[in-house]
């Protein structure tokens, strides 16, 4: 099982000195925390898409191809990349690159984006959401995949004979994961290709989550990429965690009432008990994310928001030490534990290319 | 058949009138669908009670607590009794938030009787020029008769009194009439029963 960080990218001042960081700062300090991340010895870094202020990950291929760089072994990934508004050939082209210079150390997640405006600025509409998703990553399979496209649909200028270069390394398409907080037919999707299905998890109810990755397993075993709990699962998550749970709970406090998302709303207890939320020592995050599996089964990916609200960097690493060193190690055992050997892992580029090569010689 | 009818009602105080006008419309409706040999179950959704859970769903987008169940059983009823007090020449916030956050579709052809409260009957307009057009918005049937209860038509024996009870039990037959007009048909679940992905590729 993987486990990692994903990051939305917002600059939001600190409730509680009320310094906001620059734009460049913030940006430096993903890289930090990618680096840190891969230190600590976590399986995944993954960094959003947007647009629009207050976030800065316009460029998501520039900021992991610089960190891919820096680090060893972590795989690269996205959260999401917009298949809605960014053309899917720059997309395949931008992604096969990060694939090139990271030796297959990536992956990326589609997601749509729910910010109406944003549709315009690149000649879209957000009431096409879905079928621009559906179309998009249509062709975007088939530019990883044949050499020269012809291609006509409704949302971009049609193709003839156009070959998206560089080809895929090793001539495997980067694997791809879909995103998606409510919508069955981004489940129904990822099912119908045998990709992977992520659930953004950390704002509703556990029981919504479970209700999206069951359809997405049940149709993954319809579409006959195997059966359902051999279906490609990842979840997110938020935790804050101390040594001491009370320390935990007084510290994040101000920044959770004034989060963006949820602040002045539920209170952080009414809400880490609707929502997975974990604010505690790390021995409350183990248990509660080991009880993520009870409603969605065996899964390969789980990766925590860390670094959202305004936590100053300093806060930031610090929780990735506790993550890296008290959490991981213990959950990497457990949920290995409690998995059947037919549910797989996570693909990565190598076991893609090994079942690639299994195929070529069948 | 049993047929469920959600009473929604945005009265604050305790005892409110408006809980009292929802409680004359869900009897008389009641009384008028057994006419119709229909068992009926009433389901009375006190929005007070849902206020903080309301909020909450307006800011984190989605339904905690007991609103959750609550919206549920609008999405299941076969008829809606919708009661608001009128505030400030409209239905009250509470009232608009709670059909701010239920499921689209959720009263899509569904029979609802409106009515209203308020001090005086110089508001009763507010049902026509708002609450009707904002279920008609959410695509619901509206029954024809609109039921206004001002104060003074409470507890007097005189002729405006005599006409609420009236207004009351014709409504209440408009709406039964409908219901019992109606097969039940339960809203369909897309997480049972997902677009196939090949309809969805080809964009039909």
């Amino acid at each position: 099982m993987q486990f990692g960080i994903f990051t939305v990218g917002d600059v939001t001042a600190d409730p509680t000195t009320g310094t906001t960081p620059t734009e460049h700062e913030r940006i430096k300090a993903t890289i930090a925390i990618a680096k840190k991340a891969d230190e600590v010895g976590l399986d995944v870094f993954a960094t959003g898409q947007h647009h629009n202020p207050p976030f800065i990950p316009s460029a998501p291929t520039t900021t992991l191809a610089y960190i891919a760089a820096q680090t060893e072994r972590i795989i690269l990934s996205t959260s999401t990349t917009l298949i809605t508004t960014t053309d899917p050939v720059r997309i395949a082209e931008d992604y096969a690159t990060l694939q090139h210079l990271t030796d297959g150390r990536m992956d990326l997640m589609m997601g749509r984006g729910n910010t109406g405006p944003v549709y315009p600025w690149f000649g879209k509409d957000i009431r096409d959401g879905i079928p621009l998703a559906i179309e998009n990553y249509a062709l975007l399979r088939r530019l990883w995949r044949e050499e020269a496209v012809n291609w006509e649909g409704k949302y971009r200028t049609p193709l003839q004979g156009f070959t998206s270069t560089p080809r895929p390394l090793d001539g495997v398409p980067p694997f791809v994961w879909h995103g998606s907080i409510r919508s069955p037919e981004i489940a129904e999707q990822a099912a119908y290709y045998g990709d992977g299905f992520f659930s953004n998890h950390i704002f509703w109810p556990g029981s919504h989550t479970a209700k999206m990755v069951q359809l997405y397993r049940r149709r993954f075993e319809h579409y006959g990429h195997g059966s359902a709990d051999q279906a490609i699962v990842g979840l997110g998550g938020q935790v804050f965690m101390r040594k001491n749970s009370q320390d935990a709970v007084r510290e994040f406090r101000p920044y959770f009432d004034n989060a963006p998302v949820y602040g002045h709303g539920p209170s952080l207890e009414e809400f880490t008990s609707q929502t997975p939320l974990t604010v505690g020592s790390p021995q409350e995050v183990i248990e509660r994310t080991l009880g993520f599996r009870e409603y969605v089964g065996d899964y390969q990916r789980q990766l925590f928001l860390m670094d959202h609200a305004g936590l100053p960097l300093k806060t930031v690493l610090e929780q990735l030490d506790l993550l890296g060193e008290e959490v991981v190690p213990v959950l990497r055992k457990e949920f290995e534990a409690m998995r059947p050997s037919h549910v797989p892992d996570a693909p990565t580029h190598a076991s893609l290319v090994a079942a690639a090569t299994a195929e070529e010689l069948s | 058949m049993t047929r469920t009818i959600a009473v929604v009602t945005a009265g604050l105080s305790q005892p409110s009138s408006t809980r009292l006008l929802a409680d004359q419309l869900a009897a008389a409706t009641d009384r008028a669908l057994r006419l119709h040999d229909e068992r009926v179950e009433i389901e009375v959704l006190e929005l007070r009670d849902l206020a903080h859970d309301l909020t909450n769903n307006l800011l984190t987008g989605f339904p905690s607590g007991d609103l959750e169940a609550a919206l549920a059983t609008v999405q299941r009823a076969d008829a809606v009794i919708a009661v608001t007090p009128i505030f400030s020449a409209s239905y009250s916030g509470l009232f608009k938030t709670f059909f701010d956050v239920v499921e689209a579709d959720s009263l899509a052809g569904k029979p609802v009787l409106i009515a209203a409260t308020a001090g005086t009957a110089r508001h009763s307009l507010a049902l026509e020029f708002a609450l009707r057009p904002l279920f008609a918005y959410l695509k619901a049937v509206v029954v024809p008769t609109a039921v206004f209860g001002a104060t003074e038509d409470f507890g007097s024996t005189d002729a405006t009194s005599a006409s609420l009870a009236e207004r009351v039990e014709r409504a209440a037959r408009e709406l039964a009439d409908l219901v019992a007009g109606r097969s039940a048909t339960g809203p369909v679940d897309p997480f049972d029963s997902p677009v196939p992905f090949e309809q969805l590729l080809s964009g039909r």
